[in-house]
């Protein structure tokens, strides 16, 4: 077995890798002790290989992981597994959103990521959905079922946060402001796509892809389809287990 | 040296006689001491001539201070600047000495915060903060600081400065025609006077010349030096060569040339017995951009840590320094201020505008270093560099050379992420 380990900044995914299909994967919380959280996911498994990924693989690579490769190239592997014809990748982490540009082989030919603020990243959601009272799962089906909404001004998570809460103190409804906040975070997405230049053909990562009002709604400003893996979340895991088979 | 033996001395009398808040600095030696043996001394296959170049952090804020006060006792006027546009042979023809200011590090900035807008660049803030706050030496024994208008934030910065210690500002042309030209000579000629009064001294033909011979002689060095790392795999780390360039800025330029010149000779052996810092599979990156102010080695550091050799600096504190020399072939004063001007209008800072020249530039030291991918390194605000940068990205684009844009400041908090982009980066050159 070929074992991916992504240590985000917001939760720890495991991708078990046979004959290069995924045979399992597992997510959990990061908690205070990531390592030992990803000790315990790993020893359910017996691994030939452990490549970690993500922010904490440093920290991996000092308990348990025999290799680490950055969170770019293990989405690259990962959305390259989902379509092997992906030209483009966004994924949209805990901490970090990042646009890769892949070349006809696979490789990372060049990339974006947002810069030290929450702006635009999975952190950004989980903030705003939180100052609504809205689950993550809700916050989507809010801002999809919404019919108005226009792009919130500020996309600092802090100062967009008090303006939620000035649109809830002037009456507007919930869904208009879920709807309003997804459109401020697409705004910031398209640029940043616009910005790095991007293929036809691109895949959708990250816990955030789960979200279909961000999907659909960036789809339409773009015009473009994304394909959405059926786990997004745990594609740099599965990049990092892909990668562990190339080092045989 | 172990590591353990490394110090960067204290002179708390001299700091006193200085004027300088001795309680705040006396922390700043140690601070310092902590950084230097991690970042630096931890470095595998020094060249051994680093010693000399480890010797001046460790005297940074005593015994080259107290040549400075010594030099000041005897009537040699000391000039502090913050650019590579600073005429240094007019300053050492009055038997002047030019020093670069602190302005690398991010304990000064909330003293400058306190007056200066937060939303500046991080160099600016931190120079303004460390006069305000009396916690750089070499501010505190200048008898002049040299001010140009290569930046908004700099030349309205010089104003307020001037209230805490004489600045005298120089207007840098940002075209590079025939009349743009005329007015910077004018002002190298105010200058000049203003040093003669200043020091008291008459700035002859004899003086102007030999100050240029020794400049000369110091830029030839560094691109001696600049070549020999050049060679695959490199003899000597880019953190080693940036604390060089770093330091060239504040040592005696002839001692300084002595010292490059022998480390050179080491290198030349080294290359010639195969001894390198790195195996010659080592990813080779360079670095552009703005300059990077002593002890900011934040970059250098995370670069060189993910596995991967700095090559080259495209930067003030890097080639933009001494890849020009000054004829030395005349006669007169009027001549010579002339020819200075002419070498100094090759200087590619991004505040002129066209600035083609330097995208150029960019790409010969590329080619020239061996580097694999060029990462641009802008200080937050910095908005000629940064919008620079686009130009650049298109050159790597047509190129097929990999580019990464980084902008940041002196603050650890994107460390983590930063060192996200530059695996990645390396990675890529990997392929």
């Amino acid at each position: 077995m070929l074992i991916g380990i992504d240590l985000g900044s917001r939760s720890i995914k495991l991708a078990a890798v046979k004959d290069g299909i995924l045979a399992e994967s597992l997510v959990v919380e990061s908690g205070f002790a990531p390592h030992d959280q990803a000790a315990l996911l790993l020893a359910r498994f017996n691994a030939r290989r452990v490549v970690s990924t993500g922010y904490g693989r440093h920290l991996a690579q000092r308990h348990f992981a025999g290799e680490i490769i950055t969170e770019i190239k293990a989405h690259a592997l990962g959305a390259r597994h989902a379509d092997p014809s992906c030209e483009t990748v966004l994924d949209v982490g805990g901490q970090d959103s990042k646009v890769i540009n892949l070349d006809g082989a696979g490789r990372v030919k060049n990339f974006q990521m947002n810069d030290k603020c929450a702006a635009g990243t999975g952190r950004f959601l989980e903030i705003m959905a939180a100052t609504l009272g809205y689950t993550l799962a809700e916050f989507g089906e809010a801002a999809l079922a919404a019919r108005e909404g226009n792009a919130i001004g500020s996309m600092c998570a802090v100062f967009a946060e008090s303006e939620v809460i000035s649109l809830k103190n002037r009456g507007t409804p919930p869904e208009a402001i879920a709807r309003s906040v997804h459109l401020a975070i697409v705004d910031r997405l398209a640029a940043m796509l616009n910005k790095a230049g991007h293929g036809r053909r691109l895949v959708f990562s990250g816990g955030a892809a789960r979200n279909r009002a961000l999907v659909g709604l960036l789809e339409e400003r773009l015009g473009v389809r994304f394909t959405v893996p059926e786990r997004p979340e745990i594609m740099g895991a599965l990049g990092a287990a892909l990668h562990a088979g190339t080092l045989d | 040296m172990t590591p353990e033996q490394f110090e960067v001395k204290a002179n708390p009398a001299l700091w006193e006689r200085l004027g300088m808040n001795v309680e705040r600095f006396s922390g700043m030696p140690k601070m310092l001491t902590e950084a230097f043996r991690g970042i630096y001394l931890s470095q595998k296959n020094r060249p051994a001539r680093m010693e000399y170049f480890d010797g001046m952090i460790a005297e940074l804020h005593s015994g080259r201070v107290e040549e400075l006060v010594t030099a000041k006792d005897a009537g040699r006027p000391v000039v502090g600047t913050f650019c590579v546009y600073v005429p240094e042979e007019v300053i050492m023809a009055v038997g002047g000495i030019c020093v670069g200011l602190c302005g690398g590090s991010q304990g000064s900035i909330p003293d400058a915060e306190k007056v200066l807008p937060r939303n500046i660049c991080p160099m600016v803030k931190s120079a303004f903060g460390f006069k305000l706050g009396k916690i750089c030496p070499y501010f505190q024994a200048v008898d002049l600081v040299y001010g140009e208008t290569t930046c908004d934030a700099k030349k309205k910065t010089w104003e307020l400065l001037d209230r805490e210690v004489p600045t005298h500002v120089m207007e840098i042309p940002q075209m590079k025609r025939a009349r743009d030209k005329a007015l910077w000579l004018e002002e190298v000629k105010d200058f000049t006077s203003k040093m003669e009064e200043v020091s008291g001294r008459k700035a002859t033909a004899e003086g102007i010349g030999a100050a240029i011979r020794v400049m000369n002689a110091k830029r030839l060095a560094l691109q001696r030096l600049n070549d020999l790392r050049h060679h695959t795999p490199s003899p000597i780390s880019g953190k080693d060569m940036l604390l060089i360039q770093q330091i060239a800025f504040y040592d005696d330029p002839a001692r300084f040339t002595a010292n490059v010149n022998e480390l050179c000779d080491e290198l030349d052996e080294r290359i010639a017995a195969g001894v390198a810092v790195a195996p010659a599979a080592t990813p080779r990156v360079m670095v552009s951009g703005t300059p990077m102010a002593l002890p900011n080695w934040k970059l250098h550091h995370l670069i060189e840590s993910a596995g991967a050799v700095v090559v080259n600096e495209e930067s003030c504190i890097g080639t933009r320094y001494y890849k020009d020399l000054t004829d030395e072939s005349t006669a007169t004063v009027d001549e010579q201020l002339s020819l200075l001007t002419d070498r100094y209008m090759k200087i590619d800072c991004s505040c002129f505008t066209p600035n083609d020249d330097r995208i150029e530039q960019v790409l010969v030291e590329y080619r020239a270093s061996g580097a694999q991918g060029l990462i641009d390194y802008c200080l937050q605000f910095c908005h000629t560099y940064n919008i620079e940068a686009v130009k650049l990205r298109e050159m790597c684009e047509r190129e097929g050379i990999p580019f990464l844009a980084i902008e940041t400041d002196y603050s650890p908090e994107d460390v983590g992420q930063l060192q996200t982009r530059i695996e990645a980066f390396i990675e890529q050159i990997r392929g």
